[in-house]
């Protein structure tokens, strides 16, 4: 008997889902969401509650998590990788993003 | 009475009409120089709260004025039976000023000087007379019948983690909308925290200058960073946010958003300000775990929900603070903390709706008398947002 992954995708138009539980590296995982089912293989461990993506990223791409933007891809994320701060960059409140400073 | 069966609450009536959910007797320190002996009486007389702080002096303009309002506010919360303002005679923040604004919502209001008393000991045993007074009288007051329509109910998260968004803050919503649907009020507070979710909330906005107003709170914090030259991300999501699976601020905060629920939202309130409108109410507050609990306690919340993933003791001196966890290995490892565990939704042994009806229980079970974890273990947080230098 194989171990029953747990995972959950918010919003059928995300592109990344959650693991919830620690998923380890190479396993084949199921992500289902309003109608919207596939499986993904992960290419790292990735820890309970840290996000993987569930399809691959292009570099500068929006991250969307429920149905929202979380953030950008800061490089290029293939499907089954953690997406976490190595590789999501924030978009709001970006003073250091600011060329020339209100002084 | 079964209290599961009704809404009724059991609190404290006072003589302004508002309700208590506790009746303190609060010693209030309007200076950081007046906090020690404050503490002392608290330690002398029974029934007593008190909290310590660094502000009161040396501040100006709208700074000073949110500080002042926050001290009154402490003051005029329901929960409080009577108040003994304790000042040193010189600061900016005059203990007089202070009292005189409390005592026009007709409470029991003292004012005891330190530099007036001839120092600390004069000052700690004059506040510890007026004060046993006071508790005698207030212990003299019953539990009388209120409804949901006097109660301000005031929602936070801290110390979140990727479970936030999933289970204990969808679960607040839930409440939020019981509580509204009952004719109370909720606060969602943490502007911060709703950076990248302000359209969800603008859309909800009773009008258009409600909605005006949420993208203005909105571009005025993140303007705070922004003029700081730094990604806000070095402060928020915070380390333990970002162990627990979040990568950006705009991912915390619409896991935090789901707080709101899903009514109409009435009115945004300044800082510490107390709402005009029942209903759900944004209060302008930062992110800050104590900053925000203060505010919406300053503002009249009588009861807080406070989800958390990470886990955290904070409480408030003057108002029960019922503690979420948003996993179960969390509230196991911090049950000394933790009021409730939301982690049975993640598990999918309770659904959202059930944790929800499970949260609005204890909320009646605290308004009623139960104590929650926190005052239990005397955690009386409390931190004022500053939006001034100090000169």
């Amino acid at each position: 008997m194989g171990v029953q992954y747990k995972t959950v995708m918010m919003k059928p138009s995300d592109n990344v889902a959650i693991a919830l539980m620690d998923l380890p590296k190479g396993a084949v995982v199921p992500v289902v969401c309003e109608g919207h089912q596939q499986e993904v293989q992960l290419v790292q461990d990735i820890r309970f509650g840290h996000k993987f993506a569930v399809k691959p990223i292009e570099a500068g791409a929006e991250i969307l998590k429920y149905g929202e933007i979380i953030g950008r891809a800061s490089s290029e994320i293939s499907m089954g990788e953690h997406v976490h701060v190595h590789n999501l960059e924030g978009i709001r409140g970006r003073g250091d993003k600011v060329e020339s400073r209100v002084q | 009475m079964n209290l599961e069966y009704s809404n009724q609450l059991l609190g404290y009536r006072r003589p302004d009409g508002k309700v208590g959910v506790r009746n303190h007797v609060l010693i209030l320190p309007t200076i950081t120089c007046a906090t020690q002996a404050a503490k002392q009486i608290t330690e002398l007389v029974q029934g007593t709260v008190s909290f310590i702080h660094q502000h009161g002096c040396a501040q100006v303009g709208e700074d000073y004025d949110q500080t002042f309002r926050t001290y009154v506010g402490m003051g005029l919360n329901p929960n409080v039976y009577g108040v003994v303002v304790l000042g040193l005679g010189c600061e900016t923040h005059q203990a007089r000023s202070v009292a005189g604004e409390i005592a026009k919502s007709g409470k029991p209001v003292e004012v005891v000087s330190i530099q007036d008393n001839g120092g600390t000991l004069m000052t700690i045993a004059q506040g510890a007379k007026v004060a046993a007074k006071m508790v005698q009288d207030a212990s003299a007051q019953r539990r009388e019948p209120f409804d949901f329509s006097e109660l301000i109910v005031g929602t936070e998260c801290g110390g979140s983690d990727a479970c936030s968004g999933l289970s204990a803050n969808p679960a607040v919503g839930v409440v939020s909308d019981l509580v509204v649907e009952a004719g109370g009020t909720a606060i969602l507070a943490e502007t911060t925290e709703l950076i990248g979710a302000e359209h969800l909330l603008a859309k909800r906005a009773v009008n258009d200058q409600v909605a005006k107003r949420v993208y203005e709170v909105i571009e005025q914090m993140e303007n705070r960073a922004i003029l700081m030259g730094v990604d806000i991300r070095t402060g928020n999501p915070s380390p333990g946010n970002i162990e627990g699976g979040l990568s950006s601020l705009e991912e915390k905060s619409l896991g935090a958003s789901n707080k709101s629920g899903t009514t109409p939202l009435q009115e945004l309130i300044n800082y510490a300000e107390p709402p005009s409108q029942k209903g759900l109410v944004w209060m302008d507050t930062p992110g800050h775990d104590i900053e925000q609990l203060t505010g919406m306690v300053a503002g009249g919340a009588q009861v807080v929900l406070f989800t958390s993933g990470r886990g955290t003791p904070t409480g408030s001196p003057i108002a029960p603070v019922i503690k979420i966890s948003t996993n179960t290995a969390m509230f196991e490892n911090m049950s000394d903390n933790m009021d409730l565990n939301a982690g049975t939704i993640i598990e999918g042994e309770e659904t959202i709706g059930e944790v929800g009806q499970r949260i609005f229980e204890e909320i009646k079970e605290v308004s009623s008398g139960k104590l929650t974890k926190s005052e239990i273990l005397k955690q009386h947080d409390f931190g004022i947002w500053r939006i001034g230098p100090t000169f």
